[in-house]
């Protein structure tokens, strides 16, 4: 498996061959406090890069989820939809959003490593 | 002009406070636990909230001070008794409701609490319904502290002694680190609890004592959602100077003595009390796990818009979505089907009951 990607719009991506495992960051369930409420695209259903692809919803308010590189929606997570809490919990390993069998690697260009998000999250959060 | 901070703002950084700024005063929206924690340790043992930035009006002097105020609330004040409290309203002269707000008699006059943002507006609507013999004194050198919750009293008692005698709705003078407090037993939250004026000196002190008995500090976040789920308005989202007590389900809080008298407001309250109103305040509750916020357009099965929500979120306590808001009358019935739009869709949802907590509150008189 190859390492773990960061988007701006702080999701992770997760390349496996073709197919691609992706969520919302440690530091974006921080910013968005308690979750209560997550909406994922349909299966079967394709997605563009930066496009929407899922609302999540903390006490205070809703944020859209993004998707970082697009393709077809193969998988989604029915745990967070069940118990959305469980994003705030493990938001970088159990509690993904959806796995998509992605079109065109080279989407994957732009996006950064750990360390150049970690600079990234620290920079735009103070 | 420069954000104003409370006598317990460095409280607030030492239990690790997330900030927003509200009505010009830096307040703390949530603590280290998050706001679905601090919702439940209110329900289940006590909650502090700093409401410092509300405000506290004094009116004093002259002897027909009760009289001239009842030109100006619809509250009966002439039945007040002393340390007693009334919820009540400042109106504009269409009946909107200029702000919501608790007045109680004090031993020379009146102490009524403001909402934070229209409190220096209501000092100069007020004064000016005042001849000038009456002194007003919008006191900015009191904090002001709420305890909330079940265990709220015990706390406090171990703090203050015999403040547990207060009955809902009354208030009294207490001693605290040898100053003068004022509590009243009363709040925002569906629990019972108290608010406590006290010297911005001695506040730090109170708090830091409550803590030490077992209470915790609660941010603005878990307050929204717990007077939500009691049913409570809330100032700029479910009242605001085109609605006016009746459209907003607020009835209760007219009392039958003064529907014929005069008070700014009481011709349009008058004409609403025969002729009934078109919109209503209703609690609404979604049939999925959707939360429609404030704003959130209503529509029944035909597709026709009937209203607007104004207040919504996730009950912690109840564990379900929530929202209030105003419908067209015809569509006010319990069990009524409505259709919330989020994001596109047509939400399936029910008119319901408020509040959605039961209520906990302390032995006493409660108007109807």
């Amino acid at each position: 498996m190859s390492e773990v990607k960061y988007s701006k719009e702080h999701e992770w991506i997760k390349l496996d061959g073709e197919e691609a495992t992706i969520g919302i960051t440690k530091h974006a369930t921080e910013m968005l406090g308690d979750i209560v409420f997550a909406e994922l695209p349909e299966k079967g259903s394709n997605v563009k890069k930066d496009g929407n692809a899922g609302v999540v919803e903390s006490t205070k308010a809703a944020s859209d989820v993004y998707t970082p590189v697009g393709g077809e929606v193969i998988d989604t997570n029915q745990m967070i939809v069940d118990d959305p809490s469980k994003i705030n919990e493990d938001p970088e390993e159990t509690a993904w959003f959806f796995k998509l069998k992605i079109k065109d690697k080279t989407e994957m260009d732009n996006l950064m490593n750990k360390e150049e998000y970690e600079k990234f999250a620290k920079e735009t959060s103070s | 002009m420069s954000i104003k901070k409370t006598s317990l703002n460095n409280l607030h950084i030492k239990y690790g406070a997330k900030f927003v700024e509200f009505a010009g005063y830096q307040m703390p929206i949530q603590y280290k636990d998050g706001i679905i924690q601090e919702h439940r340790y209110t329900r289940s043992h006590s909650g502090i909230f700093d409401v410092s930035h509300m405000g506290q009006l004094f009116i004093s002097g002259g002897n027909e001070l009760t009289n001239n105020l009842e030109k100006i609330f619809p509250a009966d004040l002439k039945k007040l008794k002393t340390n007693q409290s009334k919820y009540s309203f400042l109106m504009n002269n269409k009946g909107g409701i200029q702000d919501d707000l608790i007045i109680t008699k004090t031993y020379n006059g009146f102490l009524i609490i403001l909402n934070a943002a229209c409190k220096y507006n209501d000092y100069d609507v007020i004064k000016s319904k005042l001849d000038s013999q009456y002194k007003l004194n919008l006191d900015e050198s009191l904090s002001l502290i709420a305890l909330q919750g079940p265990e709220a009293k015990n706390v406090l008692n171990k703090v203050i002694p015999s403040c547990e005698n207060l009955k809902f709705m009354n208030g009294n003078n207490f001693v605290f680190n040898n100053e003068k407090v004022y509590i009243t037993r009363s709040g925002y939250t569906g629990e019972d609890g108290f608010e406590i004026s006290i010297k911005h000196s001695n506040a730090e002190t109170l708090v830091k004592s409550l803590i030490e008995n077992g209470s915790k500090l609660i941010g603005l976040g878990a307050r929204d959602t717990l007077r939500m789920e009691a049913g409570l308005c809330l100032y700029g989202n479910d009242l605001d100077n085109e609605t006016s007590p009746i459209e907003a389900n607020l009835k209760w809080a007219i009392p039958k003595s003064r529907i014929e008298t005069e008070f700014v407001g009481s011709e349009v309250l008058k004409n609403q009390f025969r002729s009934g109103v078109k919109k209503l305040r209703v609690g609404i509750k979604p049939e999925s796990k959707v939360i429609a916020r404030g704003n959130t357009k209503i529509y029944n099965d035909k597709n026709q818009e009937i209203g607007k929500v104004t207040s919504g979120t996730f009950g912690p306590s109840v564990e379900h979505p929530i929202a209030m808001g105003y419908v067209h009358n015809s569509y006010s019935t319990v069990n009524t089907k409505i259709f919330l739009e989020v994001r596109g869709k047509k939400i399936p949802a029910n008119i319901c009951n408020l509040p959605f907590y039961k209520k906990n509150y302390a032995k006493g008189e409660i108007n109807v």
